[in-house]
């Protein structure tokens, strides 16, 4: 299966990340490679094989639903390249 | 020999005895650091003005010993970065149930944390926003990766030991380019809580040291059961020193034929079939075994690893920690703030984790890949089902030089296709220096087992290692 610069470029967007006009050139290129490489694995006959969505035969891992000491306000926010009291600040959402 | 060239092991038992003080270790350790690092550049971060510190643990069996960690795992207050611009300047509020774990047993954690590829997409440590790790053994040639940091500051005695994560490879790879030993864990044996994520399915925590007991000891502190995270398995951790200096008469080896081919370096060739007939007059039997599917485990990890790194790491969006980009517009905010702070190598399996989960390609591409891993774990099953363990090369090649193979990403992934199949099928495995080439490079031996039968690893490594003088011989630098 090919890829094209504009299945990349929507791609790119779909995953928030802005490209250079080279590098959309550059990476739809490396793409096109690593896709055709990845293309071996459609000779395999699969039909009837079930996905490994999980390696250990452990599923719904449930705890008790009780409150649990977790981070404070303060803690949390830290790190926060900006913040307005105990709220994470980000550029105007709504006109 | 200098304190900072001995095993962990070695310190306990001379601090135990009261033949060195704690104070002596910690200036060798910090003497050696401020000599051989401007060559070898394992830290991220480091400033020769800078005298390291260390965030203590309480009272306990480890006396204090420092341990050093790989920039991925968070430690409370210390920074972590991932070896990414996204993530500048980001003091983790909480330290790791492994930090945890290290802390309880009376291990310190050293300030400098091991420089790594950039969210663990790499295998030589070229991928770090910091540039580079020079490999002890030969200082034009990488170290290995994405852990190439924690294997070449022990490589280095620029470390007691460390701790590394390894998705596809990352503890194993660099451990046998850099002459030293590296463990991964089954999936699920250690708790990946604070552990910044790359690929839930694969990740796994483990130890990079300088023999074989001092990889049992570490493995025991961090393994264990954590309600933090809900891929740990309830299941006791034997002591794993227990598996050390037992016999391996009769262990039942395969040898996989589709490891040994075409893109083998002839030399590695000859040394790991040297260390197969060594393993053989230690009591061992081997016999050839078939894992069919070996070739297709490159196209599925890269499918599986990026689409789950891409969901992994959509949460790198200015707002909570690191790196913001200015912009008057939430979305751009987010596109400017990934473009700048992603390196090239994230930005590419983003993208291509975000295409093979994308509408349209999810069934051709991810459904396929999962599929496709169900027959590789099954090749392992069949195969243990009538041996203790398979024996292969931890990589087709020793160590390669710096820029060798960054401007080619295909190149650069098939460094790991010795390595891969094991996350792939969630199973524990080991590498053990096994040798040199002409040049001077090290090369692993890798040895995997069933899931949970890290003792089985212990056990041949320990006797391979015993009898032979390989983790005895230091680089020159």
């Amino acid at each position: 299966m090919a890829i094209d610069k504009k299945t990349v470029e929507h791609v790119a967007h779909l995953a928030r990340i802005e490209l250079e006009p080279a590098e959309l050139e550059k990476l739809s290129l490396q793409l096109h490679d690593i896709l055709g490489f990845i293309d071996k694995l459609s000779v395999l006959d699969i039909a009837q094989v079930k996905p490994a969505s999980h390696i250990l035969p452990i599923s719904n891992v449930l705890r008790e639903d009780k409150p649990h000491v977790c981070l404070t306000a303060d803690k949390a926010l830290e790190n926060a390249p900006s913040k307005n009291g105990n709220f994470f600040s980000v550029p105007k959402i709504i006109e | 020999m200098e304190l900072n060239q001995l095993t962990a092991h070695e310190l306990l038992d001379k601090l135990k005895n009261k033949r060195v003080t704690f104070e002596a270790i910690l200036d060798a350790l910090y003497a050696r650091i401020q000599t051989v690092e401007p060559k070898v550049k394992a830290y991220a971060r480091f400033k020769p003005a800078d005298k390291p510190s260390l965030n203590l643990g309480v009272d306990g069996f480890l006396g204090g010993l420092p341990v050093t960690i790989k920039d991925n795992i968070c430690t409370e207050g210390l920074t972590t970065e991932c070896c990414s611009k996204i993530l500048s300047n980001f003091r983790p509020p909480y330290d790791a149930t492994v930090i945890n774990k290290l802390k309880a047993s009376g291990a310190s954690i050293l300030s400098l944390k091991a420089n790594m590829d950039e969210f663990a997409f790499g295998s030589s440590t070229e991928n770090s926003c910091f540039g580079p790790t020079h490999n002890p053994w030969n200082l034009a040639c990488v170290p290995g990766g994405s852990s190439g940091g924690s294997a070449a500051a022990v490589a280095s005695d620029e470390a007691v030991w460390a701790l590394g994560s390894d998705t596809g490879g990352s503890i194993r790879q660099p451990a046998s380019f850099c002459g030293v030993v590296g463990l991964k864990p089954t999936y699920g044996r250690v708790s990946r809580f604070g552990l910044i994520a790359f690929a839930s399915s694969l990740d796994q925590i483990g130890p990079i040291t300088k023999d074989v007991e001092d990889a049992a000891i570490l493995a025991r502190i961090i393994s264990g059961y954590d309600p933090g995270d809900s891929t740990s398995v309830n299941q006791s951790v034997p002591d794993y020193t227990d598996s050390l200096g037992k016999d391996i008469k009769g262990i039942r080896i395969g040898i996989p034929k589709e490891y040994f081919i075409e893109g083998m370096d002839a030399e590695v060739k000859r040394i790991i079939e040297e260390a197969i007939n060594k393993l053989k007059s230690l009591g061992a039997v081997s016999r050839q075994v078939s894992l069919p599917h070996t070739q297709y485990a490159v196209p599925v990890y890269y499918i599986v690893a990026t689409a789950e790194a891409s969901s992994n790491l959509a949460r790198f969006d200015g707002v909570q920690y690191g790196y913001r980009a200015k912009s008057d517009n939430l979305i751009e905010m987010y596109k400017k703030t990934r473009a700048q702070g992603f390196g090239e190598e994230a930005k590419r399996r983003i993208i291509l984790g975000t295409f093979v989960l994308s509408h349209g390609y999810y069934d051709a591409y991810y459904l396929r890949a999962l599929k496709v891993r169900t027959l590789i774990k099954n090749d392992f099953d069949t195969v243990f089902n009538d041996f203790d363990c398979i024996v292969a090369p931890t990589s087709p090649t020793p160590a390669f030089r710096i820029g060798e193979k960054a401007a080619d990403p295909l190149q650069m992934y098939l460094s790991d296709i010795y390595t891969i199949s094991v996350n792939l099928a969630g199973i524990p495995a080991i590498s053990v220096p096994c040798g040199f080439t002409r040049s001077g490079l090290p090369v692993g031996l890798q040895i995997m087992a069933k899931p949970f039968n890290e003792e089985m690893l212990f056990r041949l490594a320990h006797a391979f290692e015993q009898n032979t003088e390989w983790h005895k011989i230091k680089p020159r630098l």
